[in-house]
């Protein structure tokens, strides 16, 4: 990886990090945060999505019609997305069933199209990818750091209904019940935008 | 298919189900339009109308189409091509139709395509297993919801705007806390019906 590919990697997983930055794509995934396993199941999907269809959407960029290209970078993702939903069904059906419809929601993901239109649709094969696998892992952050504290104050567990489940709080502790139902997310999300822009304010890194 | 009254449905998806507040569909356009109360009545009744028309037409299309031809794993590639066809279709006849509803409705109507709130209501609809009537009760009763949510939103937004939020909280961070807020207001709802 030379320096510029760094940049790329860099830039998509930070500097203009979808979530915070850009408060975009929160809605297809926000709702699976409440358990940690069904995050990490949902993060490996978009990682894959975004890099599978950055690279199909850069390999095809010269051949495809300028005016129907939204059409084909939808038709992309979503025959993508599919691909992920089948594997999930085959390989872990339980969690296929427990993420239901926000599997299929991840097409409508506005960071995916966000990328496949802004880069990957005029630059070459390689830094598409890194800046696919760039953006997937900047927001499979985000989702993560939402769902680590809500699963812990939630239910006092990580990996809950695993093999390799994790109890941090004891019996002792009453469980906010609320962080794992519908308003911990936003709550989560919003102190999450705080902190991180309340900090970049202060290190001058901000230029909004 | 499930038995369940219509009607139950439909007040379950505006209140205790409410597709913004409690399964977090439609974030992006929420937190973008939000700012202005007359703006978020457009894009709210823009919403209302594609949704219960996009749930009709996917659960007709679905059951109808894909289902006799073994072809179901390709609902999200179908459901997506129908809802973007079908906005383009409505923003073509109504700037032939009605000039003054496209000023007021037609710039939303883009914007709507990509409105995850939208997608999700129709593949809500088929993992319930909803029959017709419930499915566009659904949709109608999830684009009043989402509609309610987005016009509250705005109406508190149009005053936050006058008081003193700390500035790495400010737009979208206060948005966020409010929309937890209502959220908590919704869930009160929820002991009066238990549907899903």
């Amino acid at each position: 990886m030379c320096s510029s590919d760094l940049k790329i990697f860099w830039n998509a997983f930070w500097v203009d990090n979808p979530v915070f930055r850009q408060i975009l794509g929160i809605c297809s995934t926000l709702a699976v945060t409440n358990l940690v396993i069904n995050t990490v199941i949902m993060d490996i999907g978009l990682v894959f999505a975004t890099v599978m269809s950055s690279v199909t959407v850069s390999l095809l960029r010269n051949v495809t019609p300028r005016r129907i290209r939204m059409m084909v970078q939808v038709l992309i993702i979503a025959a993508w997305v599919i691909l992920f939903d089948l594997m999930l069904k085959a390989y872990v059906p339980d969690i296929s069933k427990a993420l239901g419809a926000y599997v299929g929601l991840i097409i409508t993901n506005c960071i995916i199209m966000g990328r496949a239109e802004a880069f990957a649709s005029s630059n070459k094969v390689f830094p598409a990818l890194i800046d696919g696998l760039a953006s997937g892992l900047g927001y499979s952050l985000i989702l993560l750091s939402i769902a680590i504290p809500r699963e812990i104050l939630g239910f006092g567990t990580l990996f809950k209904d695993t093999a390799i489940q994790i109890t941090l709080l004891p019996e002792s502790f009453t469980k906010w019940i609320i962080m794992v139902m519908a308003p911990g997310a936003f709550f989560m999300l919003a102190i999450l935008i705080w902190v991180i822009r309340g900090w970049t304010e202060r290190t001058g890194e901000d230029k909004h | 298919m499930v038995e369940i009254n219509p009607f139950v449905i439909l007040f379950a998806a505006i209140f205790t189900n409410n597709i913004l507040l409690s399964n977090y569909l439609g974030m992006c356009s929420f937190l973008a339009v939000s700012r202005e109360v007359k703006a978020s009545y457009g894009l709210g009744f823009a919403v209302i109308f594609v949704m219960t028309a996009t749930t009709a037409l996917n659960w007709l299309v679905y059951f109808y189409m894909l289902v006799p031809a073994g072809l179901e794993h390709f609902w999200y590639i179908i459901f997506i091509v129908v809802i973007a066809a079908f906005v383009q279709l409505v923003e073509i006849l109504i700037e032939k139709i009605s000039p003054v509803l496209y000023i007021n409705l037609g710039i939303f109507l883009p914007l709507i395509t990509v409105n995850c709130a939208i997608m999700g209501a129709s593949l809500f609809m088929i993992i319930r297993g909803y029959d017709f009537l419930q499915s566009v009760a659904y949709g109608f009763g999830a684009g009043v919801g989402w509609a309610l949510a987005i016009v509250a939103m705005a109406g508190i937004r149009q005053r936050i705007a006058r008081s003193n939020v700390p500035a790495p909280l400010a737009g979208a961070g206060i948005a966020l806390i409010i929309a937890g807020i209502m959220s908590l207001a919704f869930m009160g709802f929820s002991g009066m019906i238990q549907v899903q």
